[in-house]
């Protein structure tokens, strides 16, 4: 049975059609690249799927269960992860308050409860030696690099253990290494029955790790298909327009 | 090549990281620098009877000033805390006399009521003034600064209505003894001042509600996103500094054993450059208690200071102007080089 299915999810702003009609399933275990040109729709899509705003119409099934998510709080808590394009992050907190932000450890004292920061910056130093970051827990956002912010919001999704991971661009400013250990990573998620959405610009990436590439363009999905039965020229040509549809 | 690329970006870290040291320090020291001059100049600056004073004549403004600290680190303002004190003090005094009527009494009535009934009509009243604008301003998205002008002029009004124009003075010396007793040599308004700052600076520091100020004033869109619910933690800063100027003007009134409905005019521009110069950044998210305490004290101590030096009111009046304006530039510097 998928684990997410998506049937005729539409959204506009309010002139604006960002996305029309999608369909989509997914199962578990199976990696999807979402691809499409700048302003395609493909952040809109993963937003709705993460309970950041809801579809203007269109029905979500997690797990044989239709879901309308009314804030992302209620997304995470079933088990849906998203790291978003623009990061998400406070500038002025830590790596570690800004990777619990919103699940903070608690410690008690007597009847009041405190920030447990030596716990936070304990796990978080361990999730950012996972991922091969060079990323200090204790360190400022502001003062990071485009990278080590990057790590901080995938950092995140290794709170807890999620159904399904939504990665919108995650490898945009991160070193070779790195996009190495993210896909790494996916790879990982994956053999662990997890479910993840890959939106990335580099075809290289998502023929190296995903099982399916899914095209949008124009609000539409204009395909989708295994990996296998797909090139990189057919998804550049499908991105581009130059080819109808597949 | 890289070395000299990382020699650079080093650099780079240091100077932004003086800027952060001294948007946190540069209050404190030039505190300390003041105490230190003034001592200097004039020999009774230093005694025990003059620091008490200076400290008396802080801890009112202190405390609306923590509440202020809340409501800046989440980028917003509250302009309405002057007002806010008189309406207060007059929740209080007249709970205190036991009712409207007693509006023109002058002398002690036996019929009063008890102060703690004093203390949470003015705490009322103050949390009720700042759930209203909280609400205007999570629900309505108006933003802070009309919101709170809106507040300034509005419970002015309402202060001037229901007192008819006239002070309500004359409590009893339980009422008093919150603005003009002592504990050990130390007036009570000191150790409340105190008190309320440790608890402030472990509610921000410490605990998760405090990060939830952070963040919302760092980036209210991410805050959001991560589960943290910006709108309740904005309407709550604007209760809580209601709650700190209803009890600053129930202490207020028992100093000055009365209470009037221009208590507290223009209060709110002295919390402000307290803050503000104790290194609380007006763009939100950065700044803490500490910096207030240092702020509230270097105000007080300039005008103890520069009154004991016969200097003019009018020409500190321009030098703490001068001096909010050289710490707001530099907080704009700040935030362009954090940016
Ligand atoms: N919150 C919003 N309000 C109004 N319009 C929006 C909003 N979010 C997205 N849009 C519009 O919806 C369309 C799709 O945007 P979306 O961010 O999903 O594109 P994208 O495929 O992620 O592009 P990119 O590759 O540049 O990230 C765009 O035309 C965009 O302007
Ligand atoms: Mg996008």
């Amino acid at each position: 049975m998928a684990i997410l299915e998506l049937s005729g999810v539409s959204k506009h702003f309010g002139a604006i059609e960002a996305l029309n009609g999608i369909d989509l399933s997914l199962e578990r275990g199976e990696a999807l690249g979402l691809m499409g040109d700048n302003g395609a729709g493909k952040s809109t899509l993963v937003k709705i799927i993460a309970g950041t705003f809801p579809p203007s119409m269109g029905r979500i099934v997690l797990d044989g269960e239709e879901v309308r998510f009314a804030r992302p709080v209620e997304a995470r808590q079933k088990g849906i992860e998203i790291i978003y394009q623009d990061l998400a992050l406070c500038d002025n907190l830590s790596a570690a308050l800004n990777v619990f932000l919103g699940r903070e450890l608690i410690r008690k004292i007597g009847p009041c409860r405190f920030l447990d920061r030596t716990a936070m910056n304990a796990r978080a130093a361990e999730i950012f030696a996972e991922l091969k970051s060079e990323t200090r827990p204790r360190d400022l956002v502001k003062h990071m690099s485009g990278g080590q912010r990057q790590a901080v919001a995938i950092a995140r999704t290794r709170l807890v253990d999620p159904k399904i991971v939504l990665m919108d661009e995650p490898t945009a400013a991160i070193s070779v290494r790195q996009v190495a250990e993210v896909l790494d990573l996916i790879r990982h998620l994956k053999t662990t029955g997890h479910t993840v959405i890959l939106i990335s610009h580099r075809t290289p990436d998502v023929f190296s790790v995903c099982d399916r590439v899914a095209v949008l363009r124009r609000g539409r999905k204009v395909a989708d298909k295994p990996i296998a039965d797909s090139s990189p020229e057919e998804v550049t040509g499908l991105i581009t327009g130059a080819i109808e549809g597949a | 090549m890289t070395k000299i690329a990382s020699r650079q970006g080093h650099a780079a870290d240091q100077r932004r990281d003086t800027v952060d040291f001294l948007a946190q320090y540069a209050a404190p020291m030039f505190l300390l620098l003041l105490i230190l001059v003034f001592s200097l100049l004039h020999q009774n600056f230093l005694h025990p009877l003059n620091v008490m004073n200076v400290l008396r004549q802080v801890s009112i403004s202190g405390l609306i000033a923590i509440g202020m600290t809340f409501v800046i680190l989440t980028r917003g303002i509250d302009l309405s805390v002057g007002s806010q004190v008189a309406l207060c003090g007059l929740a209080a005094a007249y709970v205190a006399k036991g009712g409207l009527e007693s509006r023109f009494a002058v002398g002690v009535e036996q019929a009063g009521n008890p102060v703690i009934l004093a203390v949470l009509a003015a705490l009322a009243v103050g949390m009720a003034a700042g759930a209203v604008q909280g609400i205007a301003i999570t629900r309505l998205k108006v933003p802070p600064f009309v919101v709170t002008l809106g507040g300034l002029t509005a419970f002015r009004g309402m202060a001037l209505l229901l007192s008819g124009g006239g002070p309500v003075s004359g409590f009893t010396p339980d009422y008093t003894w919150w603005g003009q007793g002592r504990i050990m040599m130390v007036p009570v308004p000191v150790i409340i001042f105190v008190v309320v700052a440790i608890i402030a600076h472990i509610v921000l520091r410490y605990t998760r509600f405090g990060l939830h100020v952070y963040a919302v004033g760092g980036n209210e869109a991410a805050a959001d996103l991560n589960g943290i619910n910006a709108r309740r933690v904005t309407f709550l800063v604007y209760v809580i500094v209601g709650f700190l100027s209803g009890f600053a003007a129930f202490v207020l009134s028992a100093r000055l054993n009365s209470a009037e409905a221009v208590a507290g005019l223009g209060l709110e521009l002295d919390i402000i450059a307290a803050v503000v110069i104790g290194g609380t950044s007006l763009f939100g998210g950065v700044g803490g208690i500490g910096g207030t305490v240092a702020g509230v004290l270097l105000i007080g101590v300039l005008r103890n200071g520069l009154v004991l030096l016969n200097v003019s009111s009018f020409v500190q009046q321009i030098i703490i102007g001068v001096i909010l304006v050289m710490a707001v530039a530099f907080d704009q510097y700040a935030a362009r080089r954090r940016g």
